[in-house]
C-alpha cells in the first residue's frame, strides 16, 4: 500500500536563526521549536506519541519534554535527518506506530559538536584537509565546472536568488541583505574554487514539524501538506573521493522513489526546497532530481528566476546560504518553508504556485539524500 | 630537521592491516590491495574486497601513474600546522589501476600549473625517520 496522501504536515514552528542564542543549549532550542509546532498544530502536548529527532538522544528530549512516546527514532544522516525524519514518520504513522510525531532538529553553537566516526582520517588528515566541509565541496564544484563548463557567474546566481529570499525572510541571519553576482566574484575563496559568498555560515535555531495521518490532519486547524512522495535517506558512501560519479548525488536514488510514491512527474513541481550548504550541492542535486538534464544546472539558473516571484522559485526562505545553518534545522527549514507555501502562510514570499514541492534534505559530502514530494488538497 | 615535523601523522586505526603500506612507501614503493578472487584494484584497505566481500586480497605494486580527477585550492586548513604551507592542493588522485585516493600534488605552482585531468606520477616525501607520504607531481 503506497504511503500517497497517507500522512501530512499539521504543523510547524521555527525559531529565528541566528549566530548564537547566548545561555540556551540545544536542548533549550528544541525545546522552544517543540513546543511551538505542537501549539501550532492545534495539539496537546499530550497527544505526541511519536518523536524523531538528531544530534541528542530521544529519551533526554521526551524527559525534557515531559512526553510520552511509544514511537522514537534518532537521525545520524547529519542534513538528510530532517527529510529523512518526515520519510520515517510518515512510514510509521502509516503502519501504525504512532498518530501524531513530532521531527525537530536544531543546534545551539555553545554546545559541543555531535561527534563524527569517520572511516578514512588515516588517508586524509596527513594531506591537510580544508576546515569544516568546504573541502569536500570544492572538490565536488571542480569536477562539475570540469565535466560541463559550469561557470562562476552560474553558481554565483544561485548564491545571489537565495539571498533575495533570504532579504524578505525576517527569520534569515541575512534579512534585509540582497548581494549582487559581482558581491559573490569578489568574496574572498574560502578554498578555490569556493567563494565565501555561496557558503552557508554555521548559526544557532531549531525548528520543529508535527505530520499525523491524513485523517487526523483534516481535524485540524491547518490545511494539511498531504506526504504525496517519500525516499531516502538513500546512501552509497561518507567520503566524496570514494563515490564513483563525485558530480552525481544519491538523490539519483531518492528522488525516483520519491516521485514515484507520489506518481507524479518531476515535470509536474511548482517549486522547490533543497539542501544547499554551498551552491554546487543545491544545483547537483537538482540536476539529480531530475529538473533539468545533468550538467546543465549553470544555464537552467542563468535562464531561470528562481526567487519566491520567478517562474521556479527555490529556497524560497533563502535557504541555508541566505539564511544560515543551525545545525539540523538547516535542512529541517527546507520542509518548514515547503508547508508554509503549501498552507499560504508565506506572507510577501507566498509563491504564486504553491500546490506541489519538491524538497531535499543532503548530509555528509553529497553522501546521504533524502527526497519528499510535499502537496496541497489539491494534489490529491 | 624531520623531528620538527608538525603536521599530523598517519594514524592507523588497524595497524596490522595498513603496516603493509606504510612499510613499502618508506621503501618508495607504492602498493595497493587488490582482491584474488575478482582481480579489484581496490582503495582504502579494508579487511574483505569491497566488490566482492571477500577476504584474501593482496598488497600489490602498482604504476606509479595516475591523473588529477579534482582538486581544491587550501587557504584555510582544518589543521593550524599546515598554515605554513598554504595555498596549497588538496587532491582526488586517480590511479591508472582505477582506485581514487587522497593526496598532495606537489612541485607545481597551485594557481598557475595544477588543472583537473593532468597526467601525475607517485613521488615520496620523508617526512619523519619513521614515516613517508605517499605524493602525487607533474608528470615527466
Amino acid at each position: 500500500m503506497s504511503l500517497r496522501g497517507r500522512t501530512a504536515i499539521a504543523g510547524f514552528s521555527e525559531l529565528p536563526t541566528r549566530r548564537t542564542y547566548p545561555g540556551r543549549n540545544t536542548f533549550s532550542l528544541l525545546a522552544e521549536a517543540a513546543r511551538g509546532a505542537i501549539r501550532d498544530a492545534g495539539l496537546r502536548q499530550a497527544a505526541i506519541d511519536g518523536l524523531i529527532c538528531s544530534g541528542v538522544m530521544p529519551m533526554s528530549l521526551a524527559e525534557h519534554l515531559r512526553l510520552k512516546l511509544r514511537y522514537t527514532a534518532a537521525m545520524t544522516v547529519q542534513g538528510a535527518g530532517p527529510a529523512g525524519s518526515i520519510v520515517t514518520a510518515a512510514a510509521a504513522i502509516h503502519a501504525g506506530l504512532a498518530n501524531y510525531v513530532l521531527c525537530v532538529f536544531g543546534e545551539s553553537l555553545q554546545d559541543a559538536p555531535w561527534p563524527v566516526r569517520a572511516t578514512t582520517a588515516e588517508w586524509e588528515a596527513p594531506y591537510g584537509p580544508v576546515i569544516a566541509a568546504n573541502g569536500d565541496y570544492g572538490l565536488i564544484k571542480q569536477r562539475h565546472m570540469f565535466e560541463f563548463g559550469t561557470t562562476q557567474e552560474q553558481f554565483a546566481k544561485c548564491a545571489v536568488d537565495e539571498r533575495l529570499n533570504a532579504a524578505e525572510n525576517e527569520h534569515a541571519v541575512w534579512a534585509g541583505r540582497p548581494i549582487s553576482i559581482e558581491d559573490v566574484l569578489g568574496s574572498r575563496f574560502t578554498n578555490d574554487p569556493l567563494h565565501l559568498l555561496e557558503s552557508v555560515m554555521p548559526c544557532s535555531g531549531a525548528a520543529a514539524v508535527i505530520v499525523t495521518s491524513a485523517e487526523r490532519a483534516r481535524s485540524l486547524p491547518n490545511p494539511p501538506v498531504y506526504v504525496l512522495g517519500a525516499g531516502g535517506p538513500a546512501t552509497s558512501h561518507h567520503s566524496i573521493w570514494q563515490e564513483d560519479r563525485i558530480t552525481t548525488s544519491p538523490v539519483v536514488m531518492s528522488a525516483p522513489t520519491a516521485l514515484e510514491t507520489a506518481q507524479c512527474s518531476v515535470r509536474d513541481i511548482e517549486f522547490a526546497q533543497f539542501y544547499d550548504p554551498y551552491t554546487i550541492l543545491v544545483m547537483m542535486t537538482l540536476e539529480d532530481a531530475g529538473i533539468c538534464p545533468k550538467g546543465e544546472i549553470g544555464s537552467f539558473y542563468e535562464d531561470t528566476d528562481t526567487t519566491y516571484k520567478g517562474e521556479f522559485p527555490i529556497n524560497t526562505d533563502g535557504g541555508q546560504i541566505g539564511a544560515g545553518q543551525p545545525g539540523d534545522a538547516g535542512g529541517l527549514r527546507h520542509v518548514v518553508e515547503a508547508a508554509r507555501q503549501i498552507m499560504g502562510r508565506a506572507g510577501v514570499r507566498q509563491v504564486e504556485r504553491n500546490d506541489l514541492c519538491l524538497v531535499n534534505g543532503n548530509g555528509g559530502f553529497a553522501s546521504v539524500e533524502a527526497t519528499l514530494v510535499l502537496g496541497s488538497g489539491a494534489t490529491l | 630537521m624531520t623531528s620538527e615535523y608538525a603536521k599530523p601523522l598517519p594514524a592507523p586505526a588497524d595497524p596490522e592491516l595498513t603496516a603493509p603500506f606504510w612499510e613499502a612507501a618508506k621503501r618508495h614503493e607504492l602498493l595497493i590491495p587488490r582482491c584474488a578472487r575478482c582481480d579489484a584494484y581496490f582503495w582504502y584497505p579494508r579487511p574483505a574486497c569491497p566488490s566482492c566481500l571477500r577476504e584474501g586480497w593482496e598488497w600489490t605494486p602498482v604504476s606509479g601513474k595516475a591523473r588529477l580527477h579534482t582538486f581544491t585550492i587550501v587557504r584555510q586548513p582544518a589543521s593550524p600546522s599546515f598554515a605554513e604551507d598554504t595555498p596549497y592542493v588538496y587532491a582526488v588522485v586517480q590511479l591508472e589501476e582505477g582506485p581514487r585516493m587522497i593526496s598532495n600534488v606537489i612541485d607545481a605552482d597551485p594557481l598557475t600549473e595544477v588543472e583537473v585531468d593532468m597526467h601525475l606520477e607517485v613521488t615520496f616525501d620523508d617526512v619523519t625517520d619513521e614515516w613517508t607520504l605517499v605524493k602525487w607531481r607533474p608528470a615527466a
